[in-house]
């Protein structure tokens, strides 16, 4: 079966009512997975044996209505690690790598008794905004597989918007759940930074990264966010802040009346399409007709974001990929004749071009001579980043404005030119700068294309986008339409 | 061409970087990095003059916890994913260069 006309809430019922059984449900997704993945190349490594064996025990056990997404398929993103279940960021570096231990994600999706059926495609490392960069295959758009997902998380959005699952989850650091979501039509939140634990997570860059959720609708989204936040012992920077049960604050009378909603001039200026633009300013309209009011504002260094984000983004990950050394785990070359040259070969080997630009790029920004031009440079531009975001989230409850600039573009077309590549993460960038939540949801179509729309809050006001991406939902009808993947649906 | 970083400067990071490119990648690489850095050098453009930098956004400081061993005893699936070991050990090559030697 696939997931197209369906939610979270309708599968639990059914559950409940035992018109369908978890391990009924669980084999169903794994036949039409196995069926439509040819096709779209969304997962790497399927976990079938034991998730039969799962969905049998909570089946035994009896799903009760207080457990919401007990006896449901979910994917995880190939960085989020999984005992016992091969873990590989898409690098030839970790392509024999069995973790010992249990993302808290992981630990949290199981103690909801959602069922992991596999392991999706990413970027290396989750470094990528196309998902090229998989040392093992490319996935596709779920609307045109001639199309990037866009990424790194496009495997889970593929995996997603192809009806494959319900809910998968990715990562964020500089808009790697936002933008596959946008490419695919679906919706996807980088929550605030310190929401969800890290633990587990392959560290790309620490300050940046966040996990969220990918779903087909805003409700399913907050379901899953409220079941895989909090505070972790394991991972420092996890915030204390109260969940909200998000998912339960949406309903008929959810509504923006009243809101006030900044438009950054920024986000609609040079290198955004002309359909993106006519998506964001027909989806400000819709916001105005339901009662909330849209100003224009300004994010004057929005521009700046991309550069102090490489230079940061990269530092963080030259010095997190050092661990990556040919001794203890992962690749190791073979023709070595000094543990120098183990360092070297295996680290030379055993990553792609893009995982070493950055290497690279971090090593340069942290080197004698370039620390302070470059790095440091760029912390303080954090900083002013982050204050212009203070300035308009001061007066506005959230910010909205597009994804990306494009939709998704050809396979192929932007893989050979890193700074092309770089400047499609103009609008979700500074969001991870400034460590605040981005909602990205369907708001329109661009030659058959899915363009999404972002919400941008304050910090831990989740709440908020979640109301205004549900209200928008319920006035609209671009989450309704899905693919054509070999006219199944 | 080049001008913000060349050939031999590629190749002094790549060191620092435990990496090693071919003279194709160097090729490749070095006027890559440099149209990176072209970018990077925007940001002179931003008065940041008194500003604090900036190098977490968690809201907490300090964090306290007890140091208790947990998840321990594993080191037969640890082992499993060294790319060799034997007797309990990670196994590495011989760590002196015999070239060195002569």
């Amino acid at each position: 079966m696939n997931y197209f006309k369906t939610d979270l809430a309708s599968l639990h019922a059914d559950l409940v009512a035992k018109k369908i059984s978890s391990k009924e449900l669980t084999q169903a997704t794994f036949d039409n997975i196995k069926a439509t993945d040819p096709k779209v190349d969304a997962f790497l490594n399927l976990n079938e044996e034991a998730a039969l064996k799962q969905a049998a025990e909570i089946d035994a056990q009896g799903i009760s209505a207080d457990q919401p997404l007990a006896g449901i398929p979910v994917a995880l993103k190939d960085n989020i690690v999984t005992k016992g279940m091969k873990t590989t960021a898409a690098s030839k570096m970790l392509a024999d790598f069995t973790p010992v231990y249990d993302a808290t994600v992981t630990e949290k999706l199981a103690q909801a008794q959602m069922i992991t059926v596999g392991k999706t495609n990413m970027d290396e490392f989750a470094m990528g905004g196309s998902t090229e960069n998989s040392a093992f295959k490319t996935t596709k758009n779920a609307w045109d597989q001639t199309k990037v997902p866009g990424g790194s998380s496009g495997g889970s959005a593929t995996a997603v918007a192809s009806g494959q699952v319900p809910a998968a989850l990715g990562s964020d650091t500089g808009g790697s759940i936002r933008q596959p979501a946008s490419f695919n039509g679906i919706v996807g939140i980088k929550p605030t930074y310190g929401r969800v634990s890290r633990w587990g997570l392959i560290a790309f860059g620490s300050s940046l990264d966040q996990i969220g959720p990918l779903t087909h609708g805003v409700k399913d989204n907050a379901s899953v966010l409220s079941a895989i936040s909090g505070h972790d012992d394991h991972d420092l920077t996890s915030s204390t802040q109260a969940v909200p049960d998000f998912a339960a604050e949406l309903n008929e009378a959810t509504s923006v009346k009243g809101m006030r909603i900044g438009l950054p001039k920024e986000f609609l200026a040079e290198g955004v399409s002309d359909d993106v633009k006519a998506a964001i300013l027909a989806a400000a309209d819709t916001y105005r007709k339901l009662g909330a009011t849209v100003d224009e504002v300004s994010l004057p260094h929005n521009k700046y974001g991309v550069a102090a984000y490489y230079i940061i983004a990269s530092s963080e990950a030259s010095s997190n990929l050092q661990r990556f050394d040919g001794i203890r785990y992962g690749y190791r070359a073979q023709d070595v004749q000094n543990l120098e040259d183990v360092y070297v070969k295996s680290r030379s080997e055993g990553f792609g071009d893009e995982v070493k630009r950055r290497i690279m790029l971090g090593t340069f920004s942290l080197s004698a001579g370039f620390y302070d031009a470059y790095f440091l440079k760029a912390a303080k531009v954090r900083t002013v980043i982050m204050n212009d975001f203070k300035a308009v989230l001061k007066d506005h409850d959230f910010i909205m404005g597009p994804v990306a600039p494009t939709p998704a573009f050809g396979i192929g077309a932007e893989i050979k030119d890193p700074l092309t590549m770089y400047m499609n993460d103009v609008l979700t960038i500074p969001v991870n700068l400034a460590g605040l939540p981005g909602l990205s949801l369907p708001a329109g179509f661009s030659n058959n294309l899915p363009v999404g729309m972002q919400l941008i809050g304050r910090p831990f006001d989740e709440s908020t986008l979640y109301k205004a991406g549900y209200a928008f939902e319920q006035n609209t009808d671009f989450h309704l339409q899905v693919p054509t993947l070999g006219g199944q649906n | 061409m080049a001008n913000r970083i060349n050939r031999e400067q590629v190749q002094h990071v790549a060191g620092l970087a435990k990496l090693e490119f071919t003279d194709a990648q160097l090729d490749a690489f070095t006027p890559q990095l440099d149209d990176i850095i072209g970018l990077f050098e925007t940001l002179s453009e931003v008065d940041t003059e008194g500003v604090e930098a900036t190098s977490s956004v968690s809201d907490q400081l300090n964090v306290m916890r007890e140091d208790v061993a947990d998840n321990w005893g594993q080191s037969q699936a640890l082992l499993k994913n060294a790319p060799d070991a034997a007797r309990g050990f990670i196994k590495v090559p011989a760590i002196i260069d015999e070239s060195e030697d002569n």
